[in-house]
């Protein structure tokens, strides 16, 4: 049977033989969301490795699988490598494949991850953004999200188990879209947004697939009519082109991840968009931000605006690739751009800060540019927080001048840390 | 362009030249992926009965590509000696024994790599397939062929 598919060259054209009823309205986690739109992409393989705080989502696709809604494999590897592996394996074999992990499991994966990308293979990892090691830490920092930064994956950030939900089913579309043929990371912020239970309004599960669509093989290795070898060495005499050709997919993408967006808005009635702005077209000042912070930064905004100040907020809902055209339409009216990144910098400025730098330099706009380095390991981000940021940014717009550094650390106990020390 | 191109035709000694070769194809015209193709177009099972000198591969199969110099040591026939047995056929790694009809024709120096097997599960005596260094020739090495090894007396 599974040969008579593969003869035809359509292994997925499938969908999942058993439905389930869903209400309008359920109450899920970030995990659970993720599992339900696994379930409903008709996922052919999901190989997995547990890891705390994504083993939720894995969990959650097992019980539907065991439960008898899920007509693809699943595949329990030895180690994160390994799990990425068969996915790559599965995909280029000709299947819709997924997986999901966190921190050190992205971490293990960095390899396999580049070979996705490379091969061109439409893979979804569901990724929950946890800390990495040492010292251990099972909470949400975007570390892992910063580690996958050049691995050639679309990034989308979300912020809800709902948000999620949604992009994990427009990751499929966007990924295996003939024009883009890549693979895609949804993250989500570790417990913060995983474990936490909200109101997911979810399709039903024909919408949900009839908007994903039949999986459709590019160069499958199950087409025995043309045999292909994936995985193939280049050298100097094809390795640039294919990396220059990787590339150009990447930066075609955004107008495939606009259609997709539209088109999901359509059925859905929630419109997501390149660039998430709250507030920012009047703003003087406006922070920079990903994950659940942009939710928390715009209930600080609006106190702020209580207070008088012209607060706003502005998230890359497509983390990679990089938009700095936009990022600069949207930021060119600010006196302050403070940009919060919540990673371990490294020796450097965040990729926020880098990104924003990097769009607004090239124009007229010269806000004050500022990073901040937040919320490592889970240390909690609250209003009060973020507004004591708002009125540091806003001292800084009234004097005209950086407070002497560019790089900030908030949140740290101990003697203040300020990096890259600017003269007025 | 013009070095680029000798570099390529090194690689593919004595090969024909294939028209759009994938050297000279630009980043937007190669196959997504770095995927590659064994055959030109479809095939069928039946290809299985064509020999594969015959067979309509495509630039990229590894029969166009020329790995003779990875060799060191290389393997040298003796039609005289040889019984057509056809075991090397059978152990050979790398399809580098190149036989019609259960008879042997020689060996394939461009994808030899000189492992020795062959040598190693030849039945003759003296073998008739023996290693040499490579910059003998074969025929000089055919001049020094070993003798029949006697049984001893016992």
């Amino acid at each position: 049977m599974a040969r008579e598919k593969a003869k035809r060259g359509k292994v997925s054209m499938y969908r999942n033989k058993r439905q389930m009823e869903l209400n309008s309205v359920e109450v899920w986690d970030g995990n659970f969301a993720n599992s339900h739109a696994l379930r409903q992409a008709s996922v052919d393989v999901v190989s997995a490795y547990p890891i705390t705080p994504s083993t939720g989502t894995v969990e959650g696709y097992a019980a539907h699988n065991a439960n008898g809604y899920v007509d693809g494999e699943m595949i329990m590897t030895e180690s994160e490598h390994a799990a990425m592996s068969g996915c790559i394996g599965a995909s280029a074999a000709g299947a819709r494949a997924a997986t999901a992990t966190s921190s050190q499991g992205l971490a293990l994966m960095v390899e396999t991850l580049y070979q996705a990308s490379g091969m061109r293979l439409p893979i979804v990892l569901c990724m929950i953004n946890r800390a990495l090691a040492a010292p251990l830490n099972v909470n949400g920092d975007h570390s892992d999200m910063y580690l996958a930064n050049q691995s050639g994956w679309i990034s989308i950030d979300a912020c809800t188990p709902e948000e999620s939900y949604d992009l994990v089913l427009c990751a499929f579309r966007i990924g295996e879209h003939l024009d883009v043929r890549l693979p895609v990371i949804v993250n989500q912020d570790g417990f913060l947004t995983s474990h936490k239970a909200q109101n997911v309004r979810p399709l039903s599960d024909d919408q949900a697939y009839d908007f994903v669509g039949d999986y459709k093989e590019v160069n499958s290795m199950l087409n025995f009519d043309k045999p292909v070898t994936h995985g193939v060495q280049t050298e100097s005499d094809w390795h640039f082109e294919h990396k220059a050709k990787q590339n150009a997919a990447m930066m075609a993408s955004p107008k495939v991840i606009e259609e997709v967006f539209e088109e999901y808005a359509k059925i859905s009635g929630r419109k997501y968009n390149m660039i998430e702005t709250y507030k920012t077209e009047d703003a003087d000042i406006i922070i920079v931000c990903l994950g659940t912070t942009y939710q928390t930064a715009q209930v600080a905004a609006d106190k702020m605006r209580e207070e008088g100040v012209k607060a706003g907020v502005l998230m890359p809902r497509v983390f990679r690739p990089t938009q700095l055209d936009m990022l600069a339409e949207k930021l060119k009216g600010a006196k302050a751009v403070v940009c919060m990144d919540r990673s371990a910098p490294g020796g450097q400025t965040g990729l926020l800060y880098q990104d924003v730098a990097a769009a607004l330099f090239n124009t007229s706009a010269r806000p004050l540019l500022s990073n901040i380095v937040y919320g490592l390991g889970g240390r909690d981000i609250n209003i009060e927080n973020l507004k004591s940021i708002y009125t540091h940014a806003k001292a800084e717009v009234d004097a005209g001048k950086l407070d002497g550094a560019i790089q900030r650390f908030v949140g740290v106990r101990g003697p203040e840390l300020k990096y890259y020390s600017v003269e007025g | 362009m013009a070095q680029h191109k000798d570099f390529v035709n090194n690689l593919y000694k004595g090969k024909e030249h294939f028209e759009n070769s994938i050297f000279d194809m630009g980043w937007d015209e190669i196959v997504q992926g770095a995927a590659v193709f064994s055959f030109e177009g479809e095939i069928d099972h039946t290809v299985v009965n064509v020999h594969p000198e015959d067979r309509n591969v495509a630039e990229t199969n590894s029969q166009n590509k020329y790995v003779g110099d990875w060799r060191v040591i290389k393997p040298v026939w003796n039609v005289d000696i040889c019984i057509d047995c056809q075991n090397c056929w059978l152990f050979c790694p790398d399809s580098s024994i190149v036989s019609r009809d259960k008879e042997m024709v020689g060996i394939d120096y461009d994808h030899c790599k000189g492992c020795g097997i062959c040598v190693e599960v030849c039945p003759t005596n003296p073998k008739s397939l023996i290693m040499f260094d490579e910059h003998i020739k074969n025929e000089d090495a055919l001049t020094q062929w070993p003798e029949k090894k006697q049984k001893e007396e016992k």
